[in-house]
């Protein structure tokens, strides 16, 4: 029936209750859409009003920037030193960041799930981990450039910094908001001990560290460029101080753009990682 | 009044002192039990008569101050499979279906997955839970979840459930029905029950034997052998009897303590 329907006018359409809520959802939903773009849709109006023809401007116009983004991806426009480099930089930059993300899930999770549960492990590490963690991820970097060298691998040690702490807060948290009834189950059940990791403490604790894992990719993006301004050759980071040197304020713009999608990006994906597995969690559709 | 088998649970004299800080509250002084397998067997009394520390006892969730807990004569010293309790706020893990929740203890206890899967359909029919063996709990009734419980327990080889007023938090209708049902199940599987309520309907509609608990400190006032044949007619004299016969002793106790 509805198949049948489907190139009737919309005035049509309208008979059937079942139709006519799809299309009002369906206008709800572009109306939505919508008001989500007006906003950006005028920030980038203004902007290109107050640069555009202008002589002297500090910031170059929308339309420019969106033409460095282009010769960035796929040359063909300056054909400078920048051109057609955006995919090396961003695998440079996404390796850095899942590597570095990757280890502080691997440090951070086991870690949280013993210091939520086991008392003596709390008593001897939290201390430690929470004086060290008001110390800002960028207090760090002179420290990590001498014990790394200036390069990469400093940036891949303030990415696994960056993130380590949101995983573990979070996972901890979770850890210690698993109702107590849950346990007395488990074990009335046969299941005891170190067994009740894998079988309790994790799986009641995932809504929390999904949490810190979305948390924690996201200051991941944040640190990896600081990682990345200095004595490292590629990455967004890196790509957006040279621009800065060399003045080409279109290609920083344009390396902002890039690590802003990404970040949006990974975060979604963690996102949809985290409602396949969290389905039965009744606050997290 | 000798017993020629061992009971399946025996408290003996069983106190329990808790500390809270710094405080001591004795919630149970000198309380002895017998439960003889197949038996229906009610804790009746007022709140702070000890009836559910009593049966956290036996659970192995707590070890008495002094006195004895045994099952089949050895001493209980934590939770078991064979000893399973439904909590009166059902305890079940969010994150599992139906079936992973009522398969819980098997796949923890390292059954095979052929082994597991066949049990677990067969507790989920006996609950008639068949429709919603891969809903969520939160998806769930009361008298659903609760059921769930029953069953996971029951799936696990149970030979003792203890009931922590399991049907406390239900509607009047859902309450009758989820009685009849247990019944049921008691008597076609031959399990022994431990069953807490402050309801004395409840106890007297359900049990072989009623123990009434009294507070300050918690301990066993007096027992109560019903014989009535079942299903059991609430609305019958003798049911009625035996009601107020409890109601008097329960508060008689009340009288006592206000002299």
């Amino acid at each position: 029936m509805s198949i049948v329907m489907q190139g009737a006018p919309p005035a049509m359409r309208g008979h059937g209750r079942v139709s006519t809520a799809r299309l009002r959802a369906l206008g709800g939903r572009a109306g939505q859409v919508a008001l989500a773009l007006a906003f950006p849709a005028a920030i980038l109006t203004g902007w290109h009003f107050a640069t555009a023809g202008e002589a002297y401007s500090l910031v170059p116009p929308p339309a420019e920037v969106a033409r460095a983004f282009w010769d960035l991806a796929f040359g063909g426009i300056n054909d400078d030193a920048f051109s057609q480099t955006l995919l090396t930089h961003v695998l440079a930059s996404v390796g850095r960041v899942l590597g570095g993300f990757g280890l502080a899930v691997l440090a951070a999770l086991p870690l949280g799930l013993l210091i939520g549960r086991v008392p003596f492990v709390r008593q001897m590490l939290d201390p430690t981990l929470q004086l060290l963690r008001p110390i800002p991820v960028t207090a760090w970097l002179p420290l990590a450039m001498i014990l790394f060298g200036i390069g990469p691998r400093s940036a891949f040690f303030l990415v696994f910094l960056g993130a380590f702490y949101p995983i573990l807060v979070n996972t901890v948290f979770g850890v210690r908001a698993v109702e107590a009834r849950l346990f007395e189950a488990a074990s009335m059940l046969g299941c005891k001990g170190p067994a009740q990791f894998a079988r309790v403490v994790l799986p009641a604790s995932l809504p929390a560290i999904f949490t810190g894992l979305r948390l924690g990719l996201g200051f991941a993006w944040v640190v990896i460029v600081i990682g990345e301004m200095t004595g490292v050759q590629t990455g967004l980071g890196a790509i957006i101080m040279e621009a800065r040197q060399l003045s080409r304020t279109e290609i920083v713009i344009a390396g902002m753009v890039a690590i802003g999608a990404l970040g949006f990006i990974s975060d979604r994906l963690v996102m949809l990682l985290g409602r396949r597995l969290l389905s039965w969690s009744p606050n997290h559709v | 009044m000798s017993e020629p088998t061992i009971p399946i649970l025996e408290m003996r004299n069983v106190s329990k002192t808790f500390d809270f800080s710094g405080q001591r509250i004795q919630a149970l002084s000198g309380a002895s039990l017998t439960v003889r397998k197949g038996e229906f067997i009610c804790l009746i009394g007022a709140s702070g008569c000890g009836k559910s520390t009593l049966l956290r006892i036996a659970a192995g969730f707590e070890q008495p101050t002094s006195g004895e807990a045994l099952m089949w004569g050895k001493p209980i010293d934590g939770p078991d499979p064979s000893r399973g309790m439904v909590f009166q706020d059902y305890g079940l893990f969010p994150w599992l279906t139906v079936r992973g929740n009522i398969g819980f203890g098997l796949a923890a206890r390292g059954r095979p997955k052929a082994e597991i899967q066949d049990t677990v359909s067969r507790y989920v029919d006996m609950v008639g839970l068949g429709k919603f063996a891969d809903a969520w709990p939160h998806q769930l009734s009361g008298g659903m979840k609760q059921r769930v419980a029953i069953a996971r327990v029951l799936a696990n080889d149970a030979e003792v459930v203890l009931m922590d007023e399991p049907f406390g938090a239900l509607d009047a209708m859902t309450r009758d029905r989820l009685q009849d049902e247990l019944l049921e199940l008691w008597a076609s599987t031959g399990l022994t029950v431990l069953f807490v309520t402050h309801s004395i309907e409840e106890a007297v509609f359900l049990s072989d034997r009623v123990v009434a608990m009294s507070p300050g400190p918690g301990r066993i006032d007096s027992e109560l052998q019903l014989d009535l044949p079942r299903p059991r007619d609430v609305a019958s004299p003798t049911f009625n009897a035996i009601r107020g016969d409890l109601n008097q002793r329960l508060h008689s106790h009340h009288a006592r303590r206000a002299a």
